[in-house]
């Protein structure tokens, strides 16, 4: 035609090409939309009914850090988070309950001796002066309506926050499983970082 | 208590600090269907900072809040 455009092709042949240029595509496309749908059904997983996850390790047996640590993880909890928390050394002394002294080696007694007996007796970080600071501390607290350490470790519990002891320490501190409050799960630190590495908060306090 | 979705629930937190006001609203919220409206009043200091983040956090709407010694605010449950 003089215009350059080619002639109209007949329409059985037509057809024809159309059939052949969609399977053409189909064919390309299948390996193609396979993938997304498996990256679509990756996504949809890790999005899912998981929630999310906070790991705090507690080494402190200091009573301000033992504030911290279980107002974070009671915050933690309204804020729709799992929480775990894994008392290790120190930290130990918020989960316990009492202290006993049978079956222990002297080193162990003596260490239990020198522990405090349990979070209502843990003293300052800092500015503890002989035990004078806690009690200004606690008298403080208690002007500004915050909850007292025991109060929280009882909420945590209540709240479902996973208290876990780490059993090495309990060893090394000497502290037996009847010196600790009911409702505490023991592990290693393996345990421990099987949960943190699922975390998206890990804090270390 | 009213269950109708539209009823106001109120929580009274006055007298309660970090972080008891959010726990208990959102120990609250669970048991509430969506729409539902809530009324929480505190006088906690980080009240309106933590309420924020909160609401932030789950998608629920503040309606309204009053600032004051004691502040009140209303929430929507998505």
């Amino acid at each position: 035609m003089s215009d350059g455009t080619p002639p109209p092709l007949d329409p059985t042949l037509t057809a024809m090409i159309e059939r052949m240029v969609d399977a053409r595509v189909d064919a390309r496309l299948a390996g193609f939309s396979a993938q997304v749908e498996e990256a679509l059904a990756r996504l949809r997983a890790q999005e899912g009914p998981q929630r999310d996850q906070a790991s705090i390790l507690v080494f402190s047996g200091d009573f301000d850090r033992l504030i911290s640590a279980f107002i974070i993880a009671t915050g933690a909890v309204a804020m729709g988070i799992e929480v775990s928390m894994y008392f290790t050394f120190w930290g130990l002394v918020a989960l316990k309950k009492q202290t006993t002294f049978a079956g222990k080696t002297i080193e162990e007694k003596m260490l239990s001796a020198m522990l405090p007996g349990g979070p209502a007796n843990t003293g300052t970080s800092k500015m503890n002066m002989l035990g004078m600071g806690p009690i200004m501390f606690k008298r403080v607290m208690a002007q500004n309506n915050v909850e007292t350490l025991p109060g929280l470790i009882k909420l945590a519990q209540d709240l479902g926050v996973k208290l876990i002891a780490c059993r090495m320490a309990m060893g090394v501190m000497g502290i037996k499983d009847e010196e600790l409050i009911d409702g505490v799960q023991y592990g290693g630190v393996a345990t421990y970082l099987g949960d943190a590495i699922e975390s998206k908060i890990t804090l270390f306090i | 208590m009213d269950t109708s979705p539209e009823a106001s629930v109120v929580l009274d937190c006055t007298g309660l600090n970090c972080p008891m006001p959010i726990v208990r609203l959102s120990q609250a919220m669970r048991g509430l269907p969506s729409g539902a409206q809530i009324v929480i009043e505190a006088n906690d200091p980080a009240f309106r900072a933590d309420l924020e983040a909160w609401v932030r956090r789950f998608g629920h709407v503040i309606l309204s809040f009053d600032q004051g010694a004691t502040s009140r605010a209303t929430l929507l449950k998505k």
